[in-house]
C-alpha cells in the first residue's frame, strides 16, 4: 500500500529525505537546550560563577538561533514534501482515471470520485507531513531522553524500557480496532456528497415541488450516519491519552518510591531524581505526540486505500502497444457480436448481430426504448468490449487499433451530452484543438448552429454554463453536433441527437451531411423516422436483436415493426 | 467564492466557539472542569517530587533502619491523583467526541437547511462542485481544531496562568520581562497567522475549485473519452492542481514555521531571565530574590514557555479550520429567498350551501386563504387556476430586458402555449409565475391575487412543473415519482405512471417499480427520464402545470400516446406550454409568439394560420426556430 502511494512522491523525494534529517538536527538543539540550562542553575548560578553562565548564555543562544533556522527549515521542507506529494498524489489519480473504459465509469460514483480526490487526498497529505516531521521527532526525542535517563540511573530506567512496549502494544490495538469504522466513516462521506450534489443539480425541481423539508430530512439522515460512525470510531480512539498517561503516571509513581528508596541507601541523589521526573515528562510529550500523528494515521490508512481503490483499478479496454494509428476506410462490420454490461452472455445486452455497412453509408437504427441502439453503436468507437465475436473498422478489429486514433475517427455525439462551462468556442474546439475560426464556423452551419449562436452578444465567445444549463436542449444538440463534425471523423455516430430540434432544422443537418461530408459513414440513431427516412439502408432493432437491416423501401414492405412505426408517425407529422 | 484577503479571526472563532459552547453547555461546561483537573493534575508532577524530597525522603536520610511506609503512603495518594487526572482525561476527551461531532453535524445540518432557502440565482452563479465541498473539505477542517485544538490549547492556558502566577510570587521584577515576551509572541504570531491565514484561505478556495473541476469533468467522463480529450483535460487540471498545491505549501511552511520560533523566543527569553535575574540578585535591586528563588523561577520559565510551543504547534490546525468556518458562515450568511407572502394555499370543504371551510385532510379543493381577511366573505377564494400577467418586464441583471410589457391571462383550464427562439423570454415566464425570480416590473395575479401576496411554498405547490431537463434522485423509480407527492400510495404512482404512459416500460426494467435508479439516471434513456418526470407531475396533481419542452426526447410514437395521457392531465388545468415541436401545442386554447421578449402574435392555432404571420411561416415549415 505504502509503496503504490510512495510512488507520488517523485520530484518531493528531496524534501521528504531531508525533513526528517533536518528535523533530527533540530532535536539535537532541542535535548542540548534545556542541559545547558540546567548546567546554568546547577553549575553557574548555585556556584556563582559568573563568567561559566555568560559562557553558557552564549553557547545557549547560538543554540537557540540554529535551532531556529533547522525548525523553520524543517517546516518549510516538511509543507513543501507534504502539499508536493498530496498534488501529485491527486494528478495521479486523475490521470488514472482519464484511462478508465466507459464500464469502469459506470462504477464509481462522482461524488465518490471527487471525496477521493479531495477529502482523502487531504488526510494522507497530513498523515504524510506529520510523518516525516513528527515521526521523526517524537521517537527521536523519546530516545534521547531515555539516553540521558538511563545514563542518570541505568536500573530506574527500565522502567521505562517495559513501559513503551505495553504502551506500543495498546496503542497498535486502538487502532486496530478504530480502522473498520473509520473505513464505514468515508463511505457515508461518499453518500454524504452525492446528497449534497443531487440536491444542488436538481435544485429546480426540489424548489417546484416545495421538497426543501424533504430533502432535509433525507440529508439529516445522512449526516446523522456520519455523526454516529465518527463517533463510534472516536470512541476507541480517544482511549489514545487516558492509556498513555497511565502508563508514564505509573512509571513517574514507581520511579518516585524506588528513587526515594535509593536517595536514602546513598546510591542516588535528589538532583537526579528530579532529572528523571523531567525526562519522564519529556517522554509523556514525545508519546502524546506519537500518538496524535497515530489518530491521522488511522485515518489516512482508510483513506489511503481507497485511493489505492481506484489506482489500482486498471481500465479494461487498453489501448494495444504499437496499434494501427490510421483508420483505413469508414466500413463497420459485426461479427457474431454479443454483449453483456455484467460480461455474462445469459444476460446480453445485444445478441448475435452480424452486419456489414458500407463506407460512406448512412445508416439509420430504430427501434423502441431499451432495444440496445445505443450498446450497438457504443462497440464502434470501442467504449465497450464485445463480449463474444468481434467489431471491425475500415477492415481491421477495433482491438487492433490505438484507442485514440480509433477515437479519432469514429466521432459520437452521445445521447446524455455534456457541454462544459466554458466559451462556445471553447466547447467546440473540443473536436479539433486547432480548429480555425473559419472551419469552426462552416461545421458549426453544417450542424445548424451557425444561425444562433451568431444571434448571440457575442457570438462564439457566449459562456455556456455548466452543464449547458443556459442554451435550449436543441441548441445544446447542434453545439454537441458541430463539435463532432470538427473531428473529421471517417464514421459518425449520433445517437438520438436531433431529438429536441425541429423537424425542419433535422432534414437541413441531414441535407448538409450528404452534400457536404458525403464519404463520411453516418449512423444515425432515430426517435422519429423523417430523421432517417432518407438514410441508405435501417437497422431495425428490438429486444437486442438486427429484425431486419435493409432500404427504407424495403422495410416498408418487409418489416412489420417499420411499417407500424411509420404509419402512426407519417400520420401524425404535421410539418 | 470570492478569494478573501483575510480571515476575521477574532470574529470567526468567536461565532465558532459560540457554536461549540452553545450546543452542548452542560457537556461543555463539564469538559473545562475535566481539562482543568486533567492538567492541574499533569501539573502536580514536580510540586510532587518537592514535597517528596522534603517531606518524606530527605528526613530518613542517614536514619539506620528507615521506615518507607510513609513514603508508600504519599506515593499511593498521588496515584490517587493521577488516576483522577486519567480519568477526567478521559472524560473531556470523551465528551468532546460528542461535542466535536454534534457541531459538525450541527453546522453540516444549518449550512444545508440554509442552502434550501437561497435562491435560484446562488446556484446559477456557483459550481455544484464548490458547493459540495464546503461540506466536505471545509467542515472537515473544523473537526481537528475542535476536537484536539480546543482542549490543548484551553489546558495549555490553564498552565500558563498557573505559572504565571506563582512567579508573579517570585519575582515581580522578571515577570516584568516574562510580560514583554509574551508581547513579542503575540505579535509574532500574529504576523505569521495573518500570513498563513492568507494562504489556508487561498487553499481552501483553490481545493473548492477543484473539487469543482473534478465534479464537472467527471461528470461528462464520457464526453471526454468519445473525444479522446483526456489530455487536454488532464492539463487544465494540473493548472488547478497545480495552483492548489502552491497554496497548500505556502500556508503550511508559515503555519510550520511558527511552532520553533515561539520555541526559541521561549529558549531567548530563558537566557534573558538569567542574565537579568543575576544582576539582580548580585546587585541586590530585588531583595527578595535570592539564589535558589531564581533558579525556580527559571524552572518556571521552561514551564511557562512549553504551552506557548503547544499552541504553535496546533497553528495549522487552527488557522486552516478558520479559513474553512469562514467559508462556511460565508454561505450561511448568504441571503435567503425573501418570502413577503403571507397567502396560504390550504384545503376546504363545501357545506353544500356554497360557503366554504378549512379543513386539515385532504380533500379535491383547495382555497387561498387570507390572514388578514379571516372572518370577511373573501377570507378563503377557492383555487380556480386564474392566472393573468400585467404589464410585465423583467431584466435578469437589471439591465438588460428579457421580457418586456407582457400581458396575456390564461381562463381557468385554458392551455396557453409560448413559441419562440430561445432568448425570447419564454422560460424566462416561468421563473417568474413560480418566482424563482421576481417580477421587477408590472404584475403576475393568480385568482386575482398578486402571486408576491402567496407564500412561496404554497405558490410552488400549487403548479406542477416538469422541465426540459430531468433531474432525478437516487432511489427507487416508485420514490423518485412519489416525490410529486409524498403521500400519494403505491396505487397512486401506478395511476400517475399510467396516465403518462411511463408504466410500460416501468414494468419491463428488471424490478420494476423497485428499479434503483442513480441520480442522472444513467440507467435509463432520455425518454424514459422525461416520461418519469412527467408522471412525478401527474401524481403531484396540481392545478397548473408548466410544461417546459416536457416531452422534446420522447420519439414521435410514444408522443402521441403520452399526449392522451398529458391531454388527461391537462384536461380542466390550467396549463403553460413551452414546445419546440409545434405538434404538441396546435391545440392550445391560446399561442403567444415570443420574441425578443415581446409577444408579437397570439391568439389559436387557427387564427394564428390565418394571419399568415409568423407562426404560419414557423408552421408550414417557412421559418426555422431555434
Amino acid at each position: 500500500m505504502i509503496k503504490k502511494l510512495a510512488r507520488s512522491i517523485r520530484e518531493y523525494k528531496q524534501s521528504s529525505i531531508a525533513t526528517p534529517i533536518v528535523v533530527a538536527c533540530e532535536v539535537v538543539m532541542e535535548v542540548l537546550i534545556p542541559y545547558f540550562m540546567a548546567q546554568i542553575i546547577d553549575i553557574g548560578l548555585s556556584q556563582s560563577d559568573m563568567s561559566y553562565t555568560v559562557r553558557l548564555s552564549i553557547i545557549l543562544i547560538i543554540a537557540a538561533i540554529t535551532s531556529l533556522i533547522f525548525g523553520a527549515l524543517s517546516g518549510k521542507l516538511a509543507a513543501q514534501a507534504s502539499a508536493g506529494f498530496a498534488k501529485n498524489l491527486r494528478g495521479d489519480i486523475f490521470h488514472h482515471i482519464q484511462t478508465f473504459s466507459f464500464s469502469n465509469i459506470d462504477k464509481f460514483k462522482v461524488s465518490s470520485l471527487v471525496t477521493r480526490m479531495t477529502t482523502d487526498v487531504t488526510n494522507v497529505q497530513n498523515a504524510y507531513q506529520m510523518i516525516i516531521r513528527i515521526l521523526v521527532r517524537g521517537p527521536l526525542m523519546l530516545i534521547a531522553a531515555l539516553v540521558m535517563a538511563s545514563r542518570i540511573n541505568r536500573r530506574l530506567s527500565l522502567i521505562f524500557l517495559i513501559a513503551i512496549p505495553i504502551l506500543g502494544f495498546a496503542l497498535f490495538f486502538i487502532a486496530l480496532k478504530a480502522h473498520p469504522y473509520f473505513e464505514k466513516v468515508f463511505r457515508t462521506y461518499d453518500k454524504l456528497n452525492n446528497t449534497v450534489q443531487e440536491n444542488v443539480r436538481a435544485i429546480r425541481v426540489v424548489k417546484s415541488f416545495v421538497r426543501a423539508d424533504y430533502e432535509e430530512k433525507k440529508f439529516m439522515e445522512t449526516s446523522n450516519e456520519v455523526y454516529d460512525r465518527f463517533k463510534k470510531a472516536e470512541k476507541i480512539v480517544i482511549f489514545n491519552s487516558p492509556v498513555m498517561q497511565s502508563v508514564i503516571y505509573i512509571s513517574i509513581l514507581l520511579i518516585s518510591y524506588n528513587s526515594g528508596k535509593m536517595i536514602v541507601s546513598g546510591s542516588m541523589t535528589t538532583g537526579e531524581l528530579m532529572s528523571m521526573i523531567i525526562y519522564a515528562t519529556q517522554i509523556l510529550s514525545s508519546l502524546m505526540m506519537l500518538s496524535m500523528v497515530f489518530v491521522m494515521i488511522i485515518m489516512a490508512r482508510s483513506s489511503a486505500e481507497r485511493i489505492i481503490e481506484v489506482l489500482e483499478k486498471e481500465s479494461d479496454i487498453q489501448s494495444p502497444v504499437d496499434g494501427r494509428d490510421y483508420v483505413e476506410d469508414g466500413s463497420i462490420d459485426f461479427k457474431n457480436v454479443t454483449f453483456s454490461y455484467v460480461k455474462d452472455p445469459e444476460k446480453a445486452a445485444l445478441k448475435d448481430i452480424n452486419l456489414h455497412i458500407e463506407s460512406g453509408e448512412t445508416v439509420g437504427i430504430i427501434g423502441a426504448t431499451g432495444s440496445a441502439k445505443t450498446t450497438l453503436v457504443q462497440l464502434i468507437a470501442r467504449l465497450y468490449d464485445a463480449t463474444e465475436g468481434c467489431v471491425k473498422v475500415g477492415g481491421h478489429d477495433v482491438k487492433e487499433y490505438d484507442l485514440d486514433a480509433l477515437r479519432r475517427d469514429v466521432a459520437m455525439v452521445l445521447q446524455k451530452n455534456v457541454l462544459f462551462s466554458g466559451t462556445i468556442k471553447e466547447n467546440l474546439k473540443w473536436g479539433d484543438e486547432k480548429a480555425s475560426d473559419a472551419e469552426i464556423e462552416y461545421y458549426s452551419k453544417l450542424s445548424q448552429a451557425d444561425s444562433f449562436i451568431s444571434t448571440f452578444k457575442d457570438k462564439y465567445d457566449s459562456y455556456i454554463e455548466q452543464g449547458g444549463t443556459n442554451v435550449s436542449g436543441g441548441q445544446k444538440q447542434r453545439i454537441c453536433i458541430a463539435r463532432a463534425l470538427l473531428r473529421k471523423p471517417k464514421i459518425l455516430i449520433l445517437d438520438d441527437s436531433t431529438s429536441a430540434v425541429d423537424t425542419k432544422t433535422d432534414a437541413l443537418i441531414r441535407k448538409a451531411f450528404k452534400e457536404e461530408i458525403p464519404q463520411t459513414t453516418k449512423i444515425i440513431i432515430a426517435q422519429r423516422i423523417l430523421s432517417i427516412e432518407d438514410a441508405d439502408r435501417i437497422i431495425v432493432m428490438d429486444k437486442g436483436k438486427v429484425v431486419a437491416f435493409d432500404t427504407p423501401e424495403n422495410l416498408l414492405t418487409s418489416c412489420d415493426i417499420y411499417r407500424e412505426l411509420y404509419d402512426t408517425q407519417k400520420k401524425g407529422a404535421l410539418a | 467564492m470570492k478569494r478573501g484577503k483575510k480571515v476575521d479571526y477574532l470574529g470567526t472563532s468567536l461565532r465558532l466557539m459560540r457554536y461549540v459552547a452553545s450546543t452542548y453547555k452542560l457537556q461543555f461546561f463539564f469538559v473545562v472542569i475535566a481539562i482543568i483537573i486533567s492538567s492541574v493534575g499533569g501539573m502536580a508532577g514536580p510540586l510532587f517530587l518537592l514535597f517528596l524530597i522534603d517531606d518524606f525522603i530527605t528526613p530518613l536520610i542517614g536514619s539506620a533502619n528507615p521506615d518507607f511506609t510513609a513514603l508508600f503512603h504519599a506515593v499511593l495518594l498521588f496515584g490517587g491523583i493521577y488516576v483522577i487526572a486519567v480519568i477526567a482525561t478521559y472524560v473531556y476527551n470523551r465528551l468532546m467526541v460528542n461535542i466535536g461531532q454534534g457541531v459538525l453535524k450541527r453546522i453540516r445540518d444549518e449550512m444545508f437547511t440554509h442552502m434550501q432557502s437561497l435562491p435560484i440565482s446562488y446556484f446559477d452563479t456557483h459550481s455544484h462542485g464548490e458547493v459540495m465541498s464546503l461540506y466536505t473539505n471545509d467542515t472537515d477542517t473544523l473537526r481537528q481544531m475542535i476536537n484536539q485544538s480546543i482542549p490543548m490549547t484551553f489546558s495549555a492556558l490553564i498552565s500558563v496562568i498557573v505559572t504565571f502566577t506563582v512567579m508573579v510570587f517570585l519575582s515581580p521584577h522578571l515577570t516584568v520581562l516574562t510580560l514583554i515576551m509574551i508581547a513579542i509572541m503575540l505579535a509574532v504570531t500574529k504576523f505569521i497567522a495573518s500570513k498563513s491565514g492568507k494562504y489556508f484561505i487561498a487553499q481552501q478556495s483553490d481545493i473548492g475549485k477543484v473539487n469543482g473541476y473534478i465534479e464537472e469533468m467527471m461528470s461528462g467522463e464520457k464526453v471526454i473519452k468519445v473525444f479522446t480529450h483526456e489530455k487536454k483535460v488532464i492539463e487544465e487540471f494540473d493548472a488547478l492542481n497545480g495552483k492548489l498545491g502552491k497554496s497548500a505549501y505556502k500556508a503550511n511552511k508559515y503555519a510550520n514555521i511558527l511552532m520553533p520560533i515561539m520555541g526559541n523566543i521561549g529558549n531567548l527569553h530563558y537566557v534573558l531571565t538569567v542574565f537579568v535575574g543575576t544582576i539582580l540578585t548580585l546587585t541586590g535591586l530585588a531583595p527578595t530574590l535570592t539564589l535558589g528563588a531564581l533558579a525556580t523561577f527559571l524552572q518556571m520559565t521552561r514551564s511557562f514557555n512549553q504551552p506557548f510551543s503547544q499552541i504553535a504547534q496546533q497553528s495549522n490546525a487552527i488557522i486552516m479550520a478558520l479559513a474553512g468556518a469562514e467559508r462556511i458562515f460565508r454561505l450561511i450568511e448568504e441571503k435567503s429567498e425573501m418570502d413577503e407572502g403571507y397567502v396560504t394555499l390550504v384545503n376546504v370543504k363545501d357545506d353544500g350551501r356554497g360557503n366554504i371551510s378549512e379543513c386539515n385532510e385532504r380533500t379535491d379543493r383547495w382555497a387561498w386563504k387570507n390572514p388578514h381577511h379571516i372572518g370577511e366573505a373573501d377570507a378563503y377564494r377557492p383555487l380556480e387556476g386564474d392566472v393573468r400577467f400585467v404589464n410585465m418586464s423583467f431584466a435578469y441583471d437589471g439591465l438588460h430586458t428579457v421580457l418586456s410589457d407582457i400581458s396575456l391571462y390564461a381562463k381557468p383550464g385554458q392551455k396557453i402555449a409560448f413559441v419562440g427562439s430561445t432568448g425570447a423570454g419564454k422560460t424566462t415566464i416561468t421563473n417568474l409565475l413560480t418566482r424563482f425570480y421576481d417580477v421587477q416590473d408590472g404584475k403576475i395575479r393568480y385568482d386575482g391575487i398578486n402571486i408576491n401576496k402567496i407564500k412561496k411554498d404554497d405558490l410552488r405547490r400549487s403548479l406542477g412543473m416538469v422541465l426540459q431537463d430531468t433531474h432525478l434522485f437516487s432511489g427507487s423509480i416508485m420514490e423518485n415519482i412519489r416525490y410529486g407527492r409524498l403521500d400519494a400510495s403505491d396505487e397512486d404512482v401506478i395511476k400517475a405512471s399510467k396516465l403518462a404512459y411511463a408504466h410500460d416500460f416501468i414494468m419491463n426494467l428488471p424490478n420494476g417499480y423497485d428499479t434503483v435508479i442513480s441520480a442522472d439516471g444513467s440507467e435509463l434513456s432520455q425518454g424514459q427520464c422525461q416520461l418519469i418526470s412527467i408522471a412525478r407531475a401527474a401524481v403531484a396533481d396540481p392545478p397548473v402545470l408548466i410544461l417546459d419542452e416536457a416531452t422534446s426526447s420522447i420519439d414521435t410514437r410514444t408522443e402521441q400516446i403520452v399526449q392522451k395521457g398529458m391531454d388527461a392531465l391537462m384536461k380542466g388545468r390550467t396549463t403553460f406550454v413551452i414546445a419546440h415541436r409545434l405538434s404538441t401545442i396546435v391545440n392550445s386554447d391560446a399561442i403567444m409568439v415570443l420574441e425578443k421578449g415581446r409577444i408579437i402574435e397570439r391568439g389559436t392555432h387557427d387564427e394564428l394560420l390565418k394571419r399568415k404571420g409568423t407562426y404560419y411561416q414557423l408552421y408550414t415549415g417557412a421559418l426555422e426556430l431555434d
